[in-house]
């Protein structure tokens, strides 16, 4: 009756198997490394580059231990592991200088790396070490919020700003179009004018409500129409701006040179960012916190607005910044362009003169907006606005010498080289389509991180050892199955921890050792049931039948009962809860299958063919004296 | 080795009344300091700052008490953490300040003072986040309710569902209060073990209640409260080794597991102590309370095949 068919040993065995193989990664370590990947936007990083690198490594006679090329979101990489960290370092001098001839304006971002060392036959069936938490490894983690109502403002201002060109292009006459908290408010002189410009709007943009309505206050009398976004486009454009954030972000972090960044959506309006490894907080706050963002606008230089400078006012509708010399200018209130529509900017050089430039790249709506903007507005200047954390700042304000068709457009002047790159990436660090606000912050120290893990697995090796000596010393033989399952369900947890390539963080390590203080009580279940049975005088062999089977409905509903709480905290935990509830719903399932069919096969296969079993070794078995 | 010679049932249920009344008095006394004393809660809920620094000898307190009052705040704390060359540095949420400006001038004002000094963490926390955790922990509290009543009520009855819940609730109050009481940081850790123990102790809860299933199955004309004494002596040894266990590995947190471990693993500690305590004593006794019977678990359409249906052990 104690006989399992072949096929559940067999199930054991590759159960073992592959739990040994995938926890294998997480001893060996890892080796320096050196990683390439895009430093520019239009730059990008593909397999191909593997082999240039490889014979450039070549040549200079540099060995590598290996090479990979993996993708990071948009972002290509390729990484090259070398024997030890004097060579790392040649090699990572080598590669900068062959692929960024020029180190002012480098193409590539070539970093230093830690990769993990495990054979490269252990990588090809995808055997990972497991994904270390920042409080293990040390490195900054920040949580952002993305400022949503900021987007949709900047979204209502540049549909009023559109809203008008196209009735002044159609000469419906209006009296007023403006943004109202979250809506398009568009007043007309008559009814007609209203009907007109209602036909003509809802033809054109379908993802607008317009509701009729009478004006109030300064507009008393007047016909309105409010046009509001349907629920579809507010949820489109919500998802668009996190979009654009997450890719600013990448091209951001990659001027950072950080290994192994961690850029990814929490909810609908946060972003989580985690550099692995950075120390150098200052400057990651720095390029991250910048919440620019970005705004187009006209420069109001009539004689007028001159001499209310002069005079230190600020006339009606205009509004006064200063440029980056601490010059005041004078700016119209309303919007051209925002960072939304622009895509790109670059630095570069002029075709014809050779000056320095900066090339803008504006998308289609931007490129219609801007050519009727330029073609109304030639001889005037046009200045482009950075606002950090709500304060406005001129970045350039050139003046507009023709029509710009086509949305390519060109800054050219009296700049230098370096002028024309730093403002190409204010532009691009600019064009976030929503500020973002640094809502949780967490630095780990890199000595931190090592003496946690060393703290978790000191708890978890002394714990584990107490445990089984407890168990052997107690049940004997049936304790040294105990522990040998014990170790299966470690060893499983591990390796499907490292397959899923979850994220291990010290609160994950707890919940280690819990799972092994807890999973014991299957194997507590399971002999004192055994040795109940043989109290009441069963044989051996039922003993062990009954002690399992009864054991096991037991098992099962405690541990579901475990697991109902464990899915609430994946639910509902974020962080480090989130951490723990993964190793623990995981841990439930491993402990389940090695306590009840593991531990079972090494009984069976032991006890099962011996017809005259007398006793088992399961410890003292004391009857009480009738 | 047996640690358990039991050779008749211990009667757990005679002073049932007595022992509920003193956990009535426990966890009322729990809520009380829940109450009037509040928690001790981490950043993490409350928003603020914490720096984490290290010096190369043992630590100057005062003068970094008087470095960050220098600074303008109020409202700070500055204590030791793990060992005296460690210093905890908590700082409120400053309105309109970021953590990074924070933070910087912290760590430059603390580097004029003593060059020795080293960045080992800071923890920022806005005060949004703060909210929706406790929202998020009270979803969560309620969600394991839920579902372990719904769970109980469907594999057993809705009796013991009853009664397993009101012990976890009883376990997880009496760690509240000790949290309260003694002031202890309640963090995020603090919660997830918190909410472990929610598992854990209802874990414990149907392991008896499936005995006295079991036992209910096997003997006709007992006594009701016989037949949970019965269940529980059996289990008892059961009861004491895997919770021993479990308290190794958790002592063993507790001892090597360092400052970020310890809380979890004290309030992990409790829950089983009491775990075992109230399975035991608040669990069994509210269901025996609530008057189950033996119909309510044995299903008379269900032929039971084990064969030793007649067999009564008792002495």
């Amino acid at each position: 009756m104690n006989r399992y068919p072949l096929w559940k040993y067999l199930t054991v065995l590759v159960a073992l198997v592959l739990g040994v193989l995938y926890t294998l990664p997480n001893f060996f370590g890892e080796s320096p490394a050196v990683q390439v990947s895009s430093a520019k936007s239009t730059i990008k990083v593909e397999p191909e580059m593997l082999q240039r690198v490889q014979s450039l490594l070549q040549q200079a006679d540099i060995t590598t231990t290996g090479s990979s090329f993996g993708r990071n979101g948009p972002v290509g990489t390729i990484r090259f592991r070398f024997a030890n960290t004097d060579i790392q370092i040649k090699a990572r001098d080598l590669i900068e200088r062959a692929l960024n001839p020029n180190p002012q304006d480098p193409d590539y971002t070539v970093a230093l790396n830690l990769l993990p060392a495990s054979p490269q036959w252990l990588s090809a069936i995808g055997a990972n070490p497991m994904y270390l938490g920042l409080d293990l490894r040390g490195g900054v983690h920040f949580l952002l919020q993305v400022d949503m109502e900021g987007a949709l403002t900047a979204r209502y201002d540049s549909i009023a700003t559109d809203f008008r060109a196209t009735l002044r292009d159609q000469r419906i006459p209006t009296s007023g179009i403006e943004r109202e908290a979250m809506s398009v408010v568009l007043a007309f002189p008559d009814d007609g004018a209203r009907s007109r410009a209602l036909a003509l709007l809802r033809s054109r943009s379908n993802d607008m409500t317009f509701q009729e309505g009478a004006g109030q206050g300064t507009l008393e009398g007047r016909p309105i129409l409010t046009a509001r976004m349907t629920d579809a486009t507010i949820a489109s454009v919500q998802s668009s701006a996190l979009r654009q954030n997450i890719t600013t972000l990448h091209n951001r972090i990659n001027e950072l040179g950080v290994a192994e960044p961690v850029i990814q959506q929490q909810g609908s309006d946060r972003i989580i960012v985690q550099l692995p490894g950075v120390q150098d907080v200052a400057r990651a706050k720095e390029i991250l916190g910048r919440t620019a963002t970005l705004e187009i606008r006209l420069v109001d230089d009539s004689p007028t607005a001159t001499s209310a400078l002069a005079a230190g006012t600020v006339p009606f509708g205009l509004e006064r910044y200063d440029d980056t010399d601490g010059r005041p200018l004078l700016l119209r209130r309303q919007v051209i362009l925002t960072g939304e529509n622009l895509q790109d900017a670059q630095a570069g050089r002029d075709q014809q003169t050779q000056q320095a430039a900066v090339h803008l790249t504006l998308d289609n709506k931007g490129a219609r907006i801007f050519r009727d903007v330029t073609r109304d507005n030639i001889g005037r200047r046009m200045a482009i606005l950075l606002f950090e954390k709500g304060i406005g700042q001129v970045v350039t304000a050139p003046v507009i010498r023709s029509e710009i068709p086509g949305g390519q457009v060109q800054i050219s002047g009296s700049m230098s080289a370096e002028d024309a790159a730093d403002i190409a990436l204010l532009l691009r660090a600019g064009s976030l389509a929503a500020p973002m606000t640094i809502i949780e912050e967490r630095t780990i120290g890199p000595s931190l991180g090592a003496e946690n893990i060393e703290k978790g697995f000191q708890a978890t090796l002394w714990g584990f050892v107490a445990v089984v000596a407890f168990m052997i010393v107690y049940y004997r033989l049936f304790g040294v199955f105990s522990s040998i399952g014990l170790t299966l369900n470690v060893l499983l947890l591990l390796g499907l921890l490292s397959l899923l390539q979850a994220t291990l963080t010290l609160p994950g390590i707890a919940a280690i050792a819990l799972t092994i203080g807890m999973a014991i009580d299957a194997n507590v279940l399971i002999n004192e049931r055994i040795r109940e049975e043989l109290r009441r005088g069963e044989s051996p062999q039922a003993a062990i039948n009954i002690g399992f089977e009864r054991a096991w409905g037991t098992i099962l509903d405690s541990n579901l009962t475990t697991l109902i709480v464990g899915i609430a905290l994946l639910i509902f935990g974020t962080g480090p809860v989130r951490g723990f509830a993964v190793v623990h719903c995981l841990g439930i399932l491993t402990s389940m299958f090695s306590a009840v069919v593991g531990v079972r096969a090494m009984v069976n296969l032991t006890h099962g063919g011996r017809k005259r079993l007398k006793d088992l070794s399961i410890g003292t078995v004391w009857k009480p004296k009738d | 080795m047996e640690f358990f010679r039991i050779s008749r049932t211990i009667p757990f249920m005679r002073h049932a009344l007595a022992l509920n009344m003193i956990s009535l008095i426990t966890f009322l006394a729990a809520v009380l300091f829940i109450i009037f004393r509040g928690f001790n809660l981490s950043i993490e809920f409350t928003g603020g700052t914490v720096i984490e620094i290290s010096y190369a000898d043992s630590a100057p307190l005062s003068e970094v008490r008087e470095t960050v009052a220098g600074l303008g705040y109020t409202d700070f704390q500055v204590q030791n953490f793990g060992t005296s060359r460690d210093v905890l540095i908590r700082l409120p949420l400053a309105e309109g300040q970021t953590s990074a400006a924070q933070s910087e001038v912290l760590m430059a004002a603390l580097t004029e003072a003593n060059q020795g000094v080293e960045l080992r963490r800071v923890e920022y926390v806005g005060p949004q986040i703060g909210r929706e955790l406790v929202e998020n922990g009270l979803l969560a509290l309620l969600f394991v309710i839920i579902g372990i009543v719904i769970y109980l009520a469907v594999r057993f009855e809705w009796k013991f569902a009853v009664a397993g819940v009101v012990a976890n609730m009883h376990d997880v109050v009496i760690i509240l209060g000790f949290f309260a009481f003694f002031q202890w940081e309640f963090s995020l850790p603090v919660l997830a073990g918190v909410l472990a123990v929610l598992g854990y102790s209802v874990n414990e809860s149907v392991v008896i209640m499936d005995r006295i299933r079991e036992n209910f199955r096997r003997q006709r004309n007992v006594e009701v409260r016989d037949v949970i004494d019965g269940a529980i002596t059996q289990t008892i040894s059961r009861t004491i080794i895997t919770h021993g266990s479990t308290q190794m590995m958790v002592l063993s947190m507790l001892i090597f597991g360092g400052p970020t471990l310890h809380y979890f693993s004290l309030a992990l500690t409790i829950g089983i102590w009491f775990g075992i305590y109230s399975s035991v004593f608040v669990a069994a006794s509210i269901a025996m309370w609530l008057g189950v019977k033996r119909e309510d678990l044995v299903k008379p359409v269900k032929k039971d095949d084990t064969v030793e249906e007649t067999y009564s052990e008792q002495s």
